[in-house]
């Protein structure tokens, strides 16, 4: 079978939306165009009862009850309203006073639990940011280690977006209901992906979001626990009290009818999938790690995402690596494909040296992934890293026996 | 990111790749000059070696390069344009030059610095291998 150009492996920034979920979308558009919320009218009541329906697919896959689902725009409003929200909602001191309580959460979570986090630190809340091992796995004793008699919220991201990663989400949300802690987890990239059970992993809060699991963009949700124990937020954005009060604004009713079909195939068809996928990695990583020298596949061995390979080729700069395989979309670490300049904060915090971080790919497969597709990105960034080293400088250096790491670099 | 077409040419057929020994032979080598500039941990390292004749005239130029298509165009063109130049010649090959024949966009005029650089660190080495005053070539790599 002819592979078509360009190969998507970027499926960890976002995926192709199924045709199916496309379809059950279409007719909110023009013909059940209402508003959830008009109470007196057809078109209100077919809105209400769409938005009911995916209320129940997206319960279903996590273990909730559709009662505890509130829809947002994406993860990051969701991570946003649980961390923000739980924060001010159990602060032990008002606005405005010092020592409202602790916060824990992981030093390579995705910006948009960080971000939220930092400025708690800004308004009076003390935050522990976990540095991860090596392997990047975040463990209930690390946690149990960082817990203190003012922790009031630990966020853990359930799997992280760069490497993959599986952090100790059930043993954590165990601890932290012994301990009477609000425990929420960012499980953007793991929701549809894998079996997820809110009460027997022991979940108050969770994100996740549309477009990561072949839904639609712009539309996401957060499980809200309503018992043992009820779980109360601050609402951040107000208005004509939508979701409970939650989250006011009215409904995306195309992207949430979206939402709720992409949940329920992903509960039918998530077994499945994960098997073909961990093999289709399991056989890439296998393959560059073979064909090629000096190279490294970074996240813990085994607890990781199927999906999600994240691989440094030593002594090759990422972004010159992406321009030798333009037909392959997927992402590196190195700071020149980043605004900042600065190469991978996730594999820094794993204690990845910078110059493994900036020759590091990220390459995520999705549904459509095909063995093809593998095959011919296996050649094609074998050839590049290859081309690469014959001008690389540090792999003459590698090849004469001399440490590079140990050499002092005239920095600028 | 886009790259010119100029940036994907030396990128895929790079002039000059090499170099005219190991880092060991080619110290103790009076007619070449050798500069290497950057870091591997802030994702480019460009090394450059020139062989320079009797008459001060560089002759021929080899370099490597780890870092971004940009950074590789920028020293794949800095050996076209300095061989065949004399020494002083090749030092007066301004950064901005780069910039404008590569079309290079903001972010990565420091590519362009860094082979301005190498060429001056290369003169320099040679220069001092052969006990010629260096002119305050090395200092003017502070950026
Ligand atoms: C782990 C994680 N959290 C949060 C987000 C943000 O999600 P969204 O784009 O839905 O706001 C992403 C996606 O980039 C992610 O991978």
């Amino acid at each position: 079978m002819a592979v078509k150009l360009p190969i998507y492996m970027d499926n960890a920034a976002t995926t192709r939306t199924d045709p199916r979920v496309v379809e059950a979308m279409l007719p909110y558009f023009t013909e059940k165009f209402g508003n959830s919320a008009s109470r007196n009218h057809k078109f209100g009541w077919e809105a209400e009862d769409a938005v009911d329906l995916a209320r129940e697919q997206a319960a279903a896959l996590i273990g909730a009850s559709p009662k505890e689902i509130v829809w947002t725009s994406g993860s990051t409003e969701s991570n946003n309203l649980a961390i923000k929200g739980a924060a001010r909602m159990y602060a032990r001191s008002p606005e405005g006073t010092k020592g409202r309580g602790h916060i824990i959460a992981a030093a390579h979570e995705h910006k948009a639990v960080l971000d939220p986090c930092k400025r708690l630190q800004n308004e009076g809340f003390d935050v522990t940011f976990l540095q991860p091992p090596a392997d990047g796995v975040i463990t209930r004793a690390m946690v149990a280690e960082a817990m203190r008699e003012d922790t009031i919220l630990v966020s853990i991201m359930w799997a992280n977006n760069e490497i993959g990663t599986i952090n100790e989400v059930p043993e954590i949300g165990a601890l932290c209901h012994e301990r009477g802690v609000i425990f929420h987890t960012d499980a953007t990239q793991w929701v549809g992906k894998m079996p997820t059970d809110v009460e027997k992993d022991h979940i108050d809060l969770l994100s996740w979001s549309g477009h990561k699991m072949y839904g639609p963009k712009g539309v996401g949700a957060l499980y809200v626990r309503r018992r043992n124990p009820r779980v109360r937020l601050e609402a951040i954005q107000d208005g004509g009290g939508h979701e409970r009060g939650m989250r006011s604004g009215t409904l995306n009713v195309t992207g949430i009818v979206g939402f709720g079909k992409a949940c329920e195939i992903a509960l039918h068809e998530m077994d499945s999938e994960r098997e073909r996928l961990l093999n289709l990695r399991r056989k890439f990583e296998r393959e560059l790690s073979s064909r090629l020298e000096v190279t490294q596949v970074n996240g813990h061995a085994d607890r990781r995402m199927p999906h999600i390979l994240n691989i440094s080729f030593g002594y090759v700069e990422g972004e010159s690596l992406l321009m030798g395989i333009k037909d392959i979309a997927c992402s590196s670490g190195s700071a020149c494909t980043s605004a900042s300049l600065e190469p991978s904060y996730v594999l820094k915090s794993l204690g990845v040296g910078d110059e493994l971080a900036h020759s590091s790919l990220r390459l995520s497969l999705g549904r459509w992934s095909t063995e093809e597709e593998v095959d011919y990105a296996v050649e094609g960034i074998v050839k590049a890293v290859n081309h690469l080293r014959t001008m690389s400088p540090l792999w003459d250096l590698y090849k004469e026996g001399i440490d590079v790491s140990k050499i002092e670099w005239q920095t600028h | 990111m886009a790259y010119s077409d100029k940036v994907i040419d030396h990128y895929q057929h790079p002039r000059n790749v090499g170099s005219f020994g190991t880092s060991k032979e080619v110290a103790t080598r009076k007619d070449v000059g050798v500069g290497i500039v950057g870091a591997p941990e802030c994702g480019d390292v460009m090394q450059l070696q020139i062989k320079v004749n009797d008459a001060g005239v560089i002759e021929d130029a080899k370099f490597k390069c780890f870092g971004c298509g940009s950074a590789i165009a920028s020293s794949s063109l800095a050996t076209e344009w300095i061989k065949g130049k004399s020494v002083d010649e090749a030092l007066a090959i301004k950064n901005t030059q780069i910039v404008e024949e590569l079309s290079l966009p903001p972010v990565k005029i420091h590519c362009s610095v860094l082979a301005e650089d190498s060429i001056r660190s290369a003169i320099a080495d040679y220069k001092k291998k052969n006990g010629i005053a260096a002119a305050t070539t090395q200092e003017a790599s502070a950026h």
